[in-house]
């Protein structure tokens, strides 16, 4: 019981830090990086509550998809970041102040907040308390079965979302030579070969 | 303090939440900055709904982050998108320089 509290308090801890970091480091480089510790601290925390499925989903998908995609845009972009940092100081009181408010009210709120009884009842996908099957096992039997269009659908706002992204950056850039195809193969002799006779002394 | 229930997991969501709003207010022009706090504010609902999975022994809260975390990651793909044509066409991703629409 021990070893798991203090596995919490370390994962807790360093994603915490991490995430403030990713808010204020200077270079949105070390903030990527940041964010690839969070998730993985976060991940840590999934493995301590039994979701080991989610858990090992959030580090291949946000660490290496996604930080990876932000890794991308980031060094792609010439963006001079010292100009973006201006005004940092500026928003730092209003910020900061909104901020406290926010988590004041949310901890007022889970002061106050209990479970309700029904809410035991209403529970659908009860996981068994002796059961055999594995996490992954488990939430698959159910992903598969009960909630299959709700997959399909996400596998179908994924499938929009590459279109998207690849319908909204690829451009057509005047002036580049590209293969073609098609009209390589169907050139004849004819078209593109001309036999001159050139006299000598006088040139073509 | 040594027995770690559902209030330990909600207060590191809450925090985390709390920063991810901090982080957009902070950083009001980086764009970049702005999409990464986003998903630390996603992160911070998939623990919430994760930890209430736990603690009421029940499936459903990992089956939904799964698919928030599917949205996320189809958001940071549009959302980065979008910028790299943005920077493309004006040369910068400051947030105050996107008013082309303003009447």
């Amino acid at each position: 019981m021990i070893l798991q509290a203090l596995a919490f308090y370390l994962f807790a801890f360093i994603a915490v830090a991490a995430a403030v970091m990713v808010v204020t480091a200077r270079n949105p480089v070390h903030s990527v990086l940041f964010l690839v510790l969070t998730f993985f601290n976060a991940a840590g925390l999934f493995v301590l509550t039994g979701a080991e499925f989610l858990a090992m989903i959030l580090v291949i998908v946000y660490v290496g998809a996604v930080a990876v995609l932000f890794l991308f845009v980031v060094m792609m972009l010439d963006i001079n970041f010292v100009e973006l940092r201006e005004g940092f100081q500026r928003y730092l009181p209003v910020g900061g102040l909104i901020a406290a408010i926010l988590l004041g009210e949310i901890v007022f709120v889970g002061g106050i907040w209990a479970v309700a009884p029904e809410v035991k009842g209403a529970l659908t996908e009860k996981v068994p308390e002796d059961s055999a099957l594995t996490n992954t096992e488990m939430l698959g039997r159910l992903l598969y079965t009960k909630y299959i269009y709700l997959f399909q659908l996400a596998g179908m706002v994924l499938f929009v979302a590459m279109v998207g992204a690849i319908v909204l950056t690829l451009r057509q850039r005047p002036g580049v030579r590209k293969q073609k195809i098609g009209e390589q193969v169907r050139r004849r002799r004819e078209e593109t070969v001309e036999l001159k006779q050139v006299r000598p002394g006088e040139g073509v | 303090m040594w027995e770690i229930g559902l209030a330990h997991y909600l207060t590191v969501a809450a925090i985390l939440f709390t920063i991810g709003i901090f982080g957009i207010f902070l950083n009001r022009k980086n764009v970049i900055i702005i999409l990464m706090s986003v998903e630390l504010i996603l992160l911070a609902v998939n623990i919430n709904l994760v930890a209430f999975s736990w603690a009421l022994k029940d499936l459903v809260g990992q089956i939904f982050a799964m698919f928030v975390l599917t949205v996320a990651a189809a958001e940071a793909a549009i959302g980065l998108a979008i910028l790299v044509i943005y920077f493309r066409n004006r040369g910068s991703i400051a947030v105050e320089d996107v008013n082309v629409m303003k009447g």
